[in-house]
Parts: structure tokens; sequence; C-alpha cells
């Protein structure tokens, strides 16, 4: 990152802080709201990362490069899209864990329409979410959604992942 | 969660007896990994905090059920694209408006763009994956979320 934009982050940080801590001493009600939210947003993410990024851990050490690289790399078949939905299943909490494993993935050899299948499934048919929606709004909702939304997503990601290729682009480091 | 749990200290225990060298390895990396993404991270929570507080759960209940059902489904993706909200949350809350007589397009919208698009997130994609890759995924989601309420209009003959 540039310095010059290190510094602009750096200060508006500073800023919410210092705004933060102000409305608590001065009891200015808005800011106090937004200290809460910062609070148990951040309680939340304490509580999921560790695990996720341990996980992360241990599928770098222990999964083999080669075997990404066949099942959900450029020689690989129409099935990898096929397991970037099935990894995606049992993912809890959404696109936030979705992002770091995907660029894992990536790491190891998966192309970029594969990962952007693994995010866009992350998104729309986690099997926790999907079957809090079915209780909650019916099956036949969760069912229409699913069939019309996974479809699209497979499709626009072969389609956002060749654009991609084809104009060189590189994922930078994260 | 508590699966999310129970899963990591099964495979770290596993991974130990396996081989005790790579999964202090494994957790080394794991902590590199997190240090280095923090930053993006508390981006995204100081951005979550602030959205959170200028759009609370009413003003999302009462913008959806307005009459104009066109305008509605364009509410709807708006605010789902702008908040993020926990699927125990969101769809407990889309019961609730349900009964109250917003149609089944309206929560598509809402509940696809809230799961699909992210523009709180973006801080955390962006480190990831580029400005660029971010908005191209976001517009394409959004799209994508606008065709699944079309559908589902159609379905629930709500559309014609």
């Amino acid at each position: 990152m540039k310095p010059k934009k290190k510094l602009i982050k750096a200060s508006g940080v500073i800023l919410y802080i210092a705004f933060v801590s102000l409305s608590f001493i001065f009891g200015y009600n808005p800011g106090k709201l937004i200290g809460h939210n910062f609070a148990s947003f951040s309680l939340e993410m304490i509580k999921l990362l560790p695990p996720v990024f341990i996980l992360i851990g241990l599928f770098e050490v222990w999964v083999k490069r080669e075997f990404i690289e066949k099942h959900l790399g450029k020689k690989s078949n129409l099935l990898s899209y096929l397991w970037a939905i099935l990894l995606a299943g049992p993912i809890a909490g959404g696109l936030i864990p979705a992002f770091p494993i995907a660029y894992s993935l990536f790491q190891k050899g998966a192309k970029m329409s594969v990962i952007f299948t693994f995010i866009g499934a992350a998104a729309v048919c986690r099997i926790p979410m999907t079957l809090f929606e079915a209780s909650f709004l019916g099956i036949k909702f969760t069912l229409v959604r699913l069939l019309i939304s996974l479809p699209l997503v497979v499709i626009s990601s072969i389609w956002l992942g060749n654009y991609l290729e084809k104009k060189d682009y590189r994922i930078m480091e994260g | 969660m508590y699966l999310l749990y129970i899963g990591t200290a099964l495979a770290l225990i596993i991974s130990f007896i396996a081989n005790k060298e790579r999964t202090i390895k494994a957790v080394k990396m794991a902590y590199k990994k997190l240090a280095k993404i923090a930053p993006a991270f508390l981006g995204l929570i100081i951005v979550v905090s602030i959205v959170l507080y200028l759009v609370p759960e009413q003003v999302i209940s009462s913008s959806l059920g307005n009459d104009n059902k066109l305008l509605s489904v364009f509410l709807a993706s708006f605010m789902g694209s702008i908040t993020l909200m926990p699927g125990p949350i969101a769809y407990p809350l889309g019961a609730v408006l349900l009964k109250e007589g917003v149609s089944y397009m309206v929560l598509a919208a809402f509940t696809t763009t809230l799961m699909m698009v992210g523009i709180l997130t973006f801080p955390v994609e962006k480190a990831y994956f580029g400005t660029k890759v971010t908005i191209l995924r976001n517009i394409i989601s959004f799209c994508i979320a606008l065709i699944v309420a079309a559908a589902i209009g159609l379905f629930f003959g709500e559309l014609i």
C-alpha cells in the first residue's frame, strides 16, 4: 500500500476512535450506539475468524497443490464447479469466511471461475442458512431461489473467470 | 458456530497425531494470514458499525412495504446490498414482513442481495481479489438477485 493511502486510513481510524470515545464521555447517543455496534460485531469476528484461519492453515499444509490443480485447476472439467458448490455447502457465516478460503484455493492452483463459483455458492446455498430460509419462508421459495440462482452463479463465474484470464488479470497478494 | 469449533478442534487433533511439526506450521500460518488481513477487517467492522446505526431494522422493514412493487424491489435490493444481517435474524424478519403483506418478490430481492452483494465487505474482498474483481462480482451478483426476484415473482403469481 502507498504511504499516503496508509496515512489517510490511519487518520480515519484515529478519528473514529476519538469520535466514539468522546461520545461515551459526553453521552452523545449516536456515537455510543456506533460504539456498541463496533463491540458486538468485533466479538462476532473474533469468534468466527480464528477457527476459519486454523482450518485454512491445515488446508495449506495437508492438501497438495497437484490435487487442487487436477480437480479445480485450469485442466479440470465441469465437475470442478460441482466440487466448488459442495465445498461451499457447509460454510457458516457467509461471504466473510468465504473470501480467505477462496483465496487459499486460488493460491493452491484453483482456476478463477471455480473460486467465483465457490464464493457465489457460499452466498446462495449454504446448508445451515438454506434450512433456516425454508423453515421461515417456505420450501417453494427456497427451491425456486436455488434453481434460478445456482446456474446463474456458475455461468457468470465461468464468464468472469474467462474474461479476467483473457485480460491476464492478476489477483494481488492478500 | 459450535459445529465450526468442534470441526476445527477435531481437525487439529487428527492433524497433530498425524504430524506434529506440520500442525504447528499450520497454526503459525493461520496466525500470519490472520494478522496480514486484520487491517481490512478493522475497516469492515468500522464501516459496519456506522451503517448499522444509519440503517436500523425498522428502516429496512418500512421501506420494503411500499405499494409500488417495482420501487419496492429496487429499494429491497439496495437495502440488502448495503447491510449485513445474519440468516437467523434475516429470515424471521422476512416471515414477519410476509405476514404484514410484503410480497415474496421483494423478500427475494432483499435476502438474495443480502447474501450475495457485499458493499460493506468491500474492504475485505478488495484486500484479497483487488478492486476490479470486487466491483465486477458485486455488479453481477446484484443482477442475479434481480433475476431471482423476478423469477420468484412469476412463480408466486405476483408479477402478472
